[in-house]
C-alpha cells in the first residue's frame, strides 16, 4: 500500500530478528520472582557463567506463571531441550552452571516438567523425571528413583540415562508419574512392576507403553501469556524477535480501522476487566463520534486482592500491551494513549515506560508511525491506591487529577470520556490479546471458547491450592479442571469448600458446582462473576462468614464514599457480619443483611457498590448454615471457631 | 489530620522549592499531571508536606482544596512522614486466608502500635496493603523493600529484632 | 461555567416517553427527575438541588426503565425517546426506605436542637417514609464543629455528603473553601486542606448554607444576642432592614415569594422593642451618591477604571484574596449596612441627644458575609464606635419574630423613623443583581448631564436579568459608558481577566464600571435568605424589588430629601472630608490560606 512504509518495517524487523538461541539461561524476574530472590540469582548466574568461562546469554524474562515455584530459572544447553527449575536458591544456581551446564547433569527436586507431552519416542532417552503424585501416604519419589536406577544399571544404561526427582510434572493424584526426556512421553500410575518394562521397552527399544501413557492434552492455551517467561521484557529486540508489532505493522499496511474493528468483532473478544463488554463493539462506539481528539486508555489498575494476571503480563510482555493499545488507537482514531497503572506495581511501571521509550526510538510510536502517516503516542499515568479507579469514569477522574469518584453513565466514555473526548478504556489482558488476534485473524481466536465467551482467559489461582499459579485456559474449561487438573487440587489434603471468582465483586462457587464450564453467563448464573480473573480456593478450614466479611471489608475500605447506599450500606453490612462472627448475631440480622444488600445492589452508583454485596449474598446462598450456626451457637461457638481457624483445623469437624 | 493538631508551617528550603518548581515545569504542558506531580513530591520526601502542597497550589493555580481532596482520597499518599523502617503486611485474599491477620496482630503487639501508625521513636511504620501480587508466597510481608514470603507469627519477633540490632550497631 | 446549570438550556428537539404509564413530551436532555414533575410526580431526592447539577450521591431518585433490572438515577438520566419509566413501585419504595434508614444511621438525628428542625430535607423524607425506629445502629464520627468564622457554623456530623455545598463553593462560586476529604465511610466535607473555615479562602457568602439539605451548615444564629441587647436598659437599640429582606421574609410566614412586607417589618421591629427603625434602602441611596461621585470623578479625571462596586463583603473578601491587583479599582464607598451604622452612631445620636456609646445598631441582612463585614477592618469603627453592633440574617429575623409572639400577618403597617428611613426606588433595587449599577447610573447620568433620565429610560433593562454576566453601553451626555454586571462569584474571573488583559496590553479598559454580587441573583439570593432558593424564586424576589421601584414616585437617590438633608446638616459634600472618614473604606491583599 505504502512501499516506503513496508520497507521500514522490514528493516526494523530484520534488525531485531536473530538466530534463535541454542543455549541460554532465563531468570523469571517478575515481582513475584524478585520477591523470592530472582535478582540475586540473576547476578549470581552471570558471575558463575563468567567464572566458568561459558559463552551463553543470561536473560531476564517475565513470569512463566508458576508462582508456587518462584524463583524460576530456565536453562538450555546447546542441542538439548530447555529445563525449567523452580524454587531456585543461590546454591542451586551455582549447581545449574557447574552441574547442569558443565557436566550435563540435571538436578534433583527442582525440575518443573514440560506440559507439552509426547506420544512417540524418536531417539535415545536421556533422562527420566520421576515424581510420586499421590497425596496419600509418604512420598515414594526417592524409592522409585532408586528402582529406575537399579533397572537402568541392569541394562548398563546408568551412565547415559539420568533419573531425576522432579518438583512438579503438572499431574496430580495419578500415582507414580514419569516423563521421559527429550520426547516428553509421560506415564502415570506406574507401579513397581512397570519400572522394568519402561526401562526395557521405552528406554531400551524406544517403544511407547500405551496403557501407561498420559495422553490427556494440557488444558492450558497461551495466547495472552504467549511470551511471558520467554522474552526479555526490557528488550524490544527480543520482543520483535518473538513477533511483537507484526499485528500493528499488518494493520497499518493493509487494514483500515474498520477492518481492525471487524476483526475484533469476529474474534468475539470481550473485556477481560470483568464486565465482559465486547471489545470490537466498544471500539466501534468510540470510533463513531466525531471529535477533534480521542483517547485510548489501558486500565492497568489491577486491584482485586489476590489477582496478579495483569501485573504478570505488564511485567512479562509489555510490548504486547503497548501494541494492543496502539491497535486500539488506530481502530478508533486516537492519537494519544495512556497506561493507568497502579503505583504499587513499580516494576510494571518501569517496564511499560521502557517499552514506550524503546518503541518511540524505533519509530513505532510518535509522529508518522513506521512512515504510515499515522501519529500515536503513549504515556503512563499512575494510580495511587484506589481500587474504585478500575471503574471507567473514576479512572478518568483520576487521570484528570480529581478524586476517583465514579460518575453516572451515560454518557459513556466512548462518547464523553477523558477531557470530555471519546475514549476507549481496555484492560491489560484484553489489549495483550489484540495483537495476536490481528496477526492470526478473528476466527483463529473465536475457535476457542464456549458460547458467547470466546478465546482464552487468564486466572490467578491462589488460596488453599497446592500450586498457586497463573493459568490461561480456553473459555469453557471447568473450574475443577483448573483447580485439580492444572493446580494440583487443594493444599494439605483438606477437602475443598469452594472457589471464589471475581474477587470482592464476585461470589463463591461451591464444591457441587465446580464442573461448571467457565463462561461469563454461567458464572453470573451461579451468583458470581467472571471478574478480572482471581480464583481463590477455600477448604474446610475456611469460614465462609469470615471470608465474606473479608471481601466486604475490602470494598468498604475502597468505597469512594460518594453515594450513600455504598458508603453507609457497606459499612453497616460489615458491622452486621462482624457482629455475627463475634457470636452476637440475632436471627433478624439476616433479614437486615439481605435488605441492605438489595439497597446497595439497586441504588449504588457504580459497579463497586452494586457488586460489593455479592460475596455476602453468595455465602448466604450456599452456606447459610454457617451464619445460622454462629447465631445459634452464640459467643462460645464463635470463640471455638476462631481458635480453630487460628490453629488451621477443619471447621466442619469443630462445628459438629 | 485534624486542624487542631496540625503542625505549624515551616519555610521550604530553597532547593526543595526549586525541585518542586522544576517538577511543575516539567509537567506543566502535560495533561493529567496533578497526581504525577504529587507522586514525585512524595518520592522526594516520603510524604507530601503541607508546605509543598501550598507551593504547588500557588504555582499551578490548582486550589489547595482540590490537592487535599486528592491526597486524602488516594491511600498511596501520606501527609505525615513515615517511620525509618516500613513493615507492610500484604492483606490480599491469599495472604488473608493463610493468616495475614495474625501477622498484623503479632506486629501490633510487638511494636505497640496499630496498623497505619508509626512508633513514637519513628523507627517503625506498620501498614497493610491490599495485594502485592506475591500470592504464591502467601502470607507475605514487605520489610522496607524486601519481600519475605510464607511468614509465620513466630518469624515476627526475630524480624523486628534484626532491625533493632542493625539500628543500634549502625545508627 | 455555571450558566448552563443555573438555567435550562434552550433545547429545540423534544422526546416522548411514558412515566408511570402517562405520556410526557419534554425537551431533549431533560432529566427524568424534571420530566416527572410535568406529570405531577415527585421523585424523592436528598442531593439534587434545582440550582445544581446532579451529584448522584443519595441514591434515592432511582427509577426503573423498561424491563431493565438496573435502577438508574432520575437526576442524572435524561429522558430518551420511547422510554417507559416507573418512578414508584413497592420495590423502589423499599429500596428508598432502606437507603434513608442507612443515611439516618450515619446522622446524629438530634432534630430537636438542630438549626434545620422543621425544614430539614432529611427530616422530611424520614417523616414521609414513616420511619419510626432506628433499625440500624448509629455510626457517627466524632468531629468537632467549625465555628471559626462567626458567620457560618459547620456541624460535620450532620453532613449527608450530598455534595451540594462543595459544588456551589467550588464550581458556582469558584471559592474552593469546601471540599471532600478522605473516602468511604470516613468521607467528610471539610474546609480546604483540613484547616478552619476562617483560615480558608471562604468568603462567607453562605451559599453552602443556603443549599445544605440538613443542618450541617447553618448561619451563626445570634437571635439570643438581639434579645440580650433589647433587654439591656443601657442600650438604645436601633435596627436597619436591607433591601432584599423585605421581599423574602414573607416566605417564612406563608406569603408568596416576592411579596413586599416593608411596612409590616417596621411594625414588627417596633413591637420587638427597637427604639428606632431605619431602612438600609436609605443608606443605599447614600452609597449611590458617594459611589456615583467617585465614578464621575474617575471617569472625568482619568482615575482607575473600571470602578468596581464594593458593597458585597463576600465579593470584597474574594477580591482581596484572589484578585488583589484590582484594589485600586474598588469603590471605597462603604456598603449601605456600614454607612447606615456610621450615621446612626454619629448624626442620629447627635440629633437625638444620645450618647453614641449607648446606641446599639442591629442590621437585618440577607447575608452571612455581612456578619463578617461588621468587623472586617478598623474602617468599620471609623466614628470611634462600631458602625453596626450585630448583624442577623433574614432567617434569624423570621425566628426572632416567631419568638416575639407577634402575629406577623396581622400586624398593621408601620413607618420607619423619619431620619435615615426614607428611600428612593434606586435604593430599593440594590437588593437585586444589576440594581446597584442601575441606581448608580441614574445618579451618574444626572451628575454628568445635569438632568434626570427620561421617564421611559429610568429602567435600564439592558443590565437586568439573570444571565451570569451582562454588559451594556450606556450613552451619557455624548459619551459611551461601558458597564458590566456579574453575579455568582464563578462569573467574575472571566470579566476580570478581560480587564487585566486590556490593562496589561495598555489598551483602554473594556468596561468603565462593573457591579459584582457574590450570590446568584444578588442579595435576594443571599446566603442568609429563607431556604429553597431556585432561579424561579430569585426571579420572583427580584420582581418584588423592581415592581416596588416602578411604583415609587422617588426613583433617584440624589432626589431623596433625607439624603440631601444629611449632606446639608452633617456630611458636607460627597467625597468630602467627613464623608471620607465615615463612609469610605480601604482594601488590601490578603492570603487565601492562613495555614
Amino acid at each position: 500500500m505504502k512501499p516506503t512504509f513496508a520497507k521500514t518495517w522490514q528493516i526494523l524487523r530484520n534488525e531485531s530478528v536473530r538466530t534463535p538461541d541454542d543455549k541460554y539461561i532465563r531468570v523469571g524476574m517478575d515481582s513475584g520472582g524478585i520477591a523470592a530472590g530472582a535478582d540475586r540469582l540473576f547476578d549470581r548466574l552471570i558471575t558463575e557463567v563468567a567464572a566458568a568461562g561459558l559463552d551463553l546469554p543470561v536473560r531476564r524474562v517475565g513470569s512463566y506463571g508458576y508462582a508456587f515455584a518462584d524463583p524460576l530459572v530456565e536453562v538450555k544447553s546447546a542441542g538439548s531441550s530447555p529445563t525449567l527449575y523452580g524454587r531456585v536458591d543461590e546454591a542451586l544456581a551455582a549447581a545449574i552452571v557447574s552441574r547442569h551446564l558443565g557436566e550435563g547433569r540435571m538436578l534433583d527436586d527442582h525440575v518443573i516438567a514440560s506440559r507439552r507431552r509426547g506420544t512417540v519416542i524418536s531417539g535415545p532417552v536421556t533422562a527420566i523425571l520421576v515424581r510420586d503424585t499421590s497425596t496419600l501416604g509418604g512420598d515414594k519419589t526417592q524409592f522409585f528413583k532408586e528402582s529406575f536406577e537399579a533397572e537402568l544399571a541392569d541394562l548398563g544404561q546408568e551412565g547415559s540415562v539420568q533419573v531425576v526427582r522432579a518438583l512438579d510434572l503438572g499431574i496430580y493424584d495419578e500415582g507414580l508419574a514419569v516423563q521421559l526426556l527429550p520426547s516428553n512421553v509421560t506415564y502415570t500410575n506406574v507401579l513397581s512392576r512397570d519400572i522394568s518394562r519402561i526401562v526395557s521397552e521405552s528406554v531400551g527399544k524406544q517403544l511407547v507403553l500405551e496403557h501407561l501413557l498420559w495422553a490427556r492434552p494440557d488444558p492450558q492455551l497461551r495466547i495472552v501469556l504467549r511470551n511471558c517467561g520467554i522474552i526479555d521484557p526490557e528488550s524490544i529486540d527480543d520482543a520483535i524477535h518473538h513477533g511483537a508489532y507484526e499485528g500493528l505493522a499488518r494493520a497499518l499496511t493493509s487494514h483500515t480501522p474498520e477492518q481492525v474493528i471487524d476483526t475484533m468483532k469476529s474474534s468475539g473478544l470481550r473485556g477481560r476487566g470483568g464486565a465482559g463488554f465486547p471489545t470490537g463493539l466498544k471500539w466501534e462506539l468510540t470510533r463513531q463520534p466525531v471529535a477533534d481528539r480521542k483517547y485510548v486508555i489501558c486500565n492497568a489498575d489491577e486491584g482485586d486482592p489476590g489477582a496478579f494476571m495483569d501485573r504478570s503480563v505488564l511485567e512479562g510482555d509489555p510490548h504486547a500491551v503497548l501494541e494492543g493499545l496502539a491497535l486500539a488507537a488506530f481502530a478508533i482514531g486516537a492519537q494519544k494513549g495512556y497506561f493507568y497503572i497502579r503505583a504499587e506495581y513499580p516494576l510494571a511501571v518501569k517496564r511499560i515506560q521502557m517499552a514506550i521509550d524503546q518503541a518511540r526510538a524505533r519509530g513505532l510510536l510518535g509522529t508518522n508511525v513506521l512512515g504510515s502517516g499515522w501519529d500515536f503516542d503513549a504515556a503512563i499515568r499512575l494510580g495511587a491506591g484506589a481500587f474504585v479507579c478500575g471503574e471507567e469514569t473514576a479512572l478518568i477522574a483520576s487521570i484528570e487529577g480529581r478524586r476517583g469518584s465514579p460518575e453516572p453513565r451515560p454518557p459513556y466514555p466512548s462518547v464523553q470520556g477523558l477531557w470530555g473526548k471519546p475514549t476507549s478504556i481496555n484492560n491489560v489482558e484484553t489489549l495483550a490479546a489484540v495483537p495476536w488476534i490481528v496477526a492470526n485473524g478473528g476466527e483463529a481466536y473465536s475457535r476457542h471458547g464456549s458460547g458467547d465467551s470466546k478465546g482464552t482467559k487468564v486466572f490467578a489461582v491462589t488460596g488453599k491450592v497446592r500450586h498457586a499459579q497463573l493459568v490461561e485456559v480456553p473459555m469453557g474449561t471447568t473450574v475443577r479442571d483448573i483447580i485439580f487438573g492444572i493446580c494440583g487440587g487443594v493444599q494439605d489434603e483438606v477437602p475443598i469448600k469452594g472457589v471464589q471468582t471475581g474477587g470482592p465483586s464476585g461470589g463463591i462457587i461451591p464444591e457441587q458446582h465446580l464442573d461448571t464450564p467457565i463462561t461469563y453467563e454461567n458464572l453470573t448464573e451461579l451468583g458470581s462473576i467472571m471478574g478480572s480473573g482471581g480464583m481463590l480456593v477455600m477448604n474446610q478450614n475456611d469460614c465462609m462468614v469470615d471470608v465474606a466479611a473479608f471481601y466486604l471489608k475490602f470494598c468498604v475500605d475502597e468505597s469512594c464514599g460518594k453515594c450513600a447506599p455504598c458508603r453507609v450500606g457497606g459499612y453497616q453490612l460489615l458491622q452486621l457480619l462482624l457482629k455475627i462472627t463475634k457470636g452476637k448475631g440475632k436471627p433478624e440480622d439476616l433479614a437486615m443483611i439481605r435488605r441492605i444488600c438489595t439497597s446497595m445492589q439497586s441504588a449504588s452508583l457504580c459497579g463497586l457498590g452494586q457488586t460489593a454485596p455479592n460475596p455476602v449474598l453468595s455465602s448466604l446462598k450456599y452456606f447459610e448454615e454457617e451464619f445460622l450456626a454462629y447465631i445459634e451457637g452464640g459467643i462460645p461457638y464463635a470463640r471455638k471457631l476462631k481458635k480453630a481457624m487460628e490453629e488451621g483445623r477443619n471447621l466442619r469437624e469443630v462445628a459438629q | 489530620m485534624n486542624a487542631a493538631v496540625m503542625p505549624p508551617l515551616r519555610e521550604l528550603e530553597p532547593e526543595v522549592q526549586q525541585r518542586i518548581d522544576e517538577c511543575v515545569e516539567r509537567w506543566s504542558d502535560q495533561e493529567g499531571n496533578l497526581i504525577m506531580i504529587l507522586h514525585e513530591i512524595q518520592n522526594d520526601h516520603g510524604y507530601v508536606p503541607r508546605e509543598a502542597s501550598l507551593l504547588l497550589a500557588e504555582r499551578t493555580g490548582i486550589p489547595l482544596a482540590r490537592i487535599y481532596e486528592v491526597l486524602t482520597f488516594y491511600h498511596y499518599f501520606r501527609l505525615v512522614p513515615q517511620g525509618k523502617h516500613n513493615i507492610t503486611v500484604c492483606n490480599g485474599t491469599a495472604c488473608y486466608l493463610k493468616g495475614s491477620a495474625r501477622l498484623v496482630a503479632e506486629l501490633e503487639d510487638r511494636l505497640g502500635i496499630k496498623e497505619g501508625e508509626t512508633t513514637p521513636d519513628r523507627c517503625f511504620h506498620l501498614e497493610t496493603v491490599r495485594c502485592i501480587g506475591c500470592c504464591g508466597m502467601a502470607p507475605a510481608v514487605v520489610v522496607d523493600k524486601n519481600t519475605v514470603g510464607r511468614v509465620a507469627p513466630v518469624d515476627i519477633a526475630p524480624m523486628i529484632e534484626r532491625i533493632r540490632i542493625q539500628e543500634e550497631t549502625q545508627p | 461555567m455555571t450558566t448552563a446549570t443555573l438555567k435550562p438550556t434552550a433545547a429545540t428537539a423534544t422526546v416522548s416517553a411514558t412515566i408511570n404509564g402517562m405520556r410526557v413530551k419534554v425537551p431533549q436532555g431533560t432529566s427524568i427527575l424534571d420530566a416527572a414533575r410535568a406529570v405531577q410526580v415527585r421523585i424523592p431526592t436528598l442531593c439534587k438541588h434545582p440550582d445544581l447539577g446532579p451529584t448522584s450521591a443519595c441514591g434515592l431518585c432511582i427509577v426503573k426503565i423498561g424491563g431493565s433490572r438496573k435502577m438508574p438515577r432520575a437526576c442524572a438520566t435524561a429522558v430518551e425517546e420511547g422510554m417507559s419509566i416507573t418512578t414508584h413501585d413497592p420495590e423502589l419504595t423499599e429500596v428508598r426506605r432502606t437507603t434513608i434508614e442507612l443515611i439516618l444511621s450515619n446522622h446524629p438525628n438530634a432534630c430537636i436542637t438542630c438549626g434545620r428542625n422543621t425544614n430539614c430535607e432529611l427530616q422530611t423524607l424520614a417523616a414521609e417514609f414513616g420511619i419510626r425506629q432506628d433499625c440500624i445502629p448509629r455510626h457517627v464520627r466524632d468531629l468537632p464543629p467549625d465555628v471559626s468564622t462567626g458567620s457560618i457554623i459547620i456541624d460535620f456530623t450532620k453532613c449527608v455528603k450530598c455534595g451540594r455545598c462543595i459544588q456551589v463553593c467550588q464550581q458556582h462560586q469558584d471559592v474552593w473553601a469546601l471540599s471532600f476529604l478522605e473516602r468511604g465511610i470516613n468521607t467528610r466535607m471539610a474546609p480546604a486542606g483540613d484547616i478552619l473555615l476562617a483560615e480558608s479562602p471562604c468568603v462567607r457568602c453562605g451559599q453552602c448554607s443556603a443549599h445544605c439539605p440538613t443542618g450541617a451548615i447553618v448561619e451563626n444564629d445570634e437571635t439570643a444576642a438581639v434579645w440580650a441587647a433589647l433587654r439591656d436598659p443601657n442600650k438604645f437599640c436601633t435596627v436597619q432592614i436591607a433591601p432584599s429582606v423585605r421581599v423574602a421574609l414573607g416566605e417564612a410566614f406563608g406569603y408568596p415569594p416576592g411579596t413586599d412586607l416593608t411596612q409590616r417589618i417596621y411594625s414588627a421591629m417596633r413591637r420587638l422593642g427597637f427604639k428606632a427603625v431605619f431602612d438600609t434602602n436609605f443608606s443605599a441611596d447614600l452609597t449611590i451618591i458617594e459611589e456615583a461621585a467617585e465614578f464621575v470623578e474617575r471617569f472625568t479625571t482619568g482615575g482607575a477604571l473600571p470602578l468596581i462596586t464594593s458593597c458585597c463583603p463576600a465579593w470584597v473578601d474574594y477580591m482581596e484574596k484572589r484578585f488583589s491587583d484590582f484594589v485600586p479599582n474598588f469603590s471605597t464607598a462603604k456598603s449601605p449596612q456600614q454607612m447606615l451604622g456610621a450615621l446612626a452612631k454619629t448624626y442620629f445620636a447627635e440629633k437625638s441627644g444620645l450618647d453614641p456609646a449607648s446606641v446599639y445598631q442591629v442590621s437585618i441582612m440577607p447575608c452571612t458575609a455581612k456578619k463578617y463585614e461588621v468587623e472586617r477592618t478598623d474602617d468599620m469603627n471609623a466614628s470611634g464606635y462600631p458602625d453596626v453592633d450585630l448583624c442577623i440574617t433574614t432567617r434569624e429575623l423570621a425566628r426572632l419574630i416567631k419568638q416575639s409572639g407577634v402575629a406577623f400577618g396581622e400586624l398593621p403597617p408601620g413607618e420607619p423613623d423619619s431620619i435615615l428611613g426614607t428611600y428612593s426606588g434606586a435604593g430599593l433595587i440594590f437588593g437585586a443583581t444589576g440594581g446597584v449599577m442601575e441606581a448608580a447610573l441614574r445618579t451618574a447620568y444626572f451628575r454628568i448631564t445635569g438632568k434626570n433620565l427620561e421617564k421611559d429610560a429610568i429602567n435600564i433593562r439592558a443590565i437586568r436579568g439573570m444571565d451570569g454576566i451582562r454588559g451594556a453601553t450606556i450613552h451619557i451626555g455624548g459619551t459611551d459608558v461601558r458597564v458590566a454586571v456579574a453575579h455568582g462569584l464563578g462569573h467574575v474571573e472571566k470579566l476580570l481577566l478581560e480587564v487585566r488583559r486590556a490593562r496589561d496590553a495598555g489598551e483602554p479598559p473594556p468596561y468603565h464600571f462593573i457591579e459584582v454580587m457574590a450570590c446568584p441573583g444578588g442579595c435576594i439570593g443571599g446566603g442568609g435568605q429563607p431556604y429553597g432558593v431556585t432561579d424561579e424564586l430569585r426571579t420572583l424576589r427580584t420582581r418584588g424589588l423592581f415592581d416596588g421601584d416602578g411604583g415609587m414616585k422617588l426613583r433617584f437617590s440624589h432626589e431623596n430629601p433625607e439624603i440631601q438633608k444629611v449632606y446639608d446638616e452633617f456630611l458636607g459634600k460627597p467625597l468630602g472630608e467627613k464623608a471620607h472618614l465615615l463612609l469610605h473604606a480601604h482594601y488590601k491583599p490578603r492570603p487565601a490560606y492562613q495555614r
